[in-house]
């Protein structure tokens, strides 16, 4: 897969969110995800293609629903390359230091 | 039908009939399918019948056993399919989840490989362990058969 379509849909915060409300529940619709999301559902459509394209979401057709699942293999192959054979011990208290002083929140606006 | 817990699909540049190969073959797997930890190599050992048991084997001197279940599908090299527990409820079909592969040629030269996991939300603790664990499989599977190696191990955080 093309790892310039993986940073592209990535390079989005409506597409981090729709990452995001799918890792808190796997499986949804395009209706369940538009529940979230303060925009048209074309709109949710076109950028659902986009994580499709770069393989982010993966499809499963159960008769005539189309269900969204978080797809975690190319997000694991970014993280193995720029992260994982670095300095990840480091990171990781890093990490948790952030997230103490900053709170929980993975995504503040 | 219920709706899977866990659908994780990779592309590689490979064919169907050496994906298949690398789901069976334990000499392949010791390459490619480490523990949760990263702490020891794990081989799935089963004959790959209908109906037979598999075991998902430690490969140390102890061969400890951590999943066992029995093959449900086997069609090679397109779909493997079994189920899923621990050793302790090897006989309680109740408390088996369910491992789908999916082999398919995508587009010449290129091998789509979906693998879904059912069945899992009786077991929260499994279903913690698997998400994890699936994206690493298949990223170091997909690395190996493209490459012929898989990427070096870091050692994990504490």
């Amino acid at each position: 897969m093309n790892i310039d379509k993986v940073f592209k849909a990535l390079a989005d915060p409506t597409r981090r969110r729709l990452l995001d409300s799918l890792h808190a529940q796997s499986g949804q619709t395009l209706g369940s995800l538009c529940e979230h999301m303060d925009m048209s559902r074309q709109a949710v459509t076109q950028h659902l293609q986009l994580l499709e394209d770069a393989n982010l979401v993966a499809i499963v057709w159960q008769g005539r629903e189309k269900l969204h699942y978080l797809n975690a293999v190319p997000l694991h192959e970014i993280y193995e390359r720029w992260i994982g054979k670095f300095e990840r011990p480091r990171l990781g208290a890093l990490h948790k230091l952030k997230k103490k002083l900053e709170g929980d929140d993975d995504e503040k606006t | 039908m219920k709706k899977p817990d866990y659908v994780y699909v990779t592309y590689i540049a490979t064919t169907p009939e050496k994906v298949w190969q690398a789901l069976v073959d334990t000499e392949l797997m010791s390459q490619y399918w480490v523990g949760p930890k990263s702490d020891c190599v794990r081989v799935n050992v089963s004959d790959w019948q209908p109906g037979s048991r598999w075991e998902h084997q430690r490969l140390d001197e102890a061969r400890t056993v951590d999943i066992t279940g029995t093959v449900i599908e086997s069609t090679p090299p397109h779909r493997l399919v079994y189920s899923w527990a621990r050793p302790s409820e090897a006989d309680d079909s109740s408390k088996h989840s369910r491992v789908s592969f999916d082999i398919e040629q995508h587009i010449d030269g290129l091998v789509r490989l979906t693998v879904t996991h059912d069945d899992l939300e009786r077991d929260p603790q499994m279903l913690a362990g698997v998400s994890g664990g699936w994206p690493m499989v298949l990223s170091n599977l997909k690395t190996l058969l493209e490459t012929g190696h898989v990427l070096p191990r870091a050692p994990h955080a504490a």
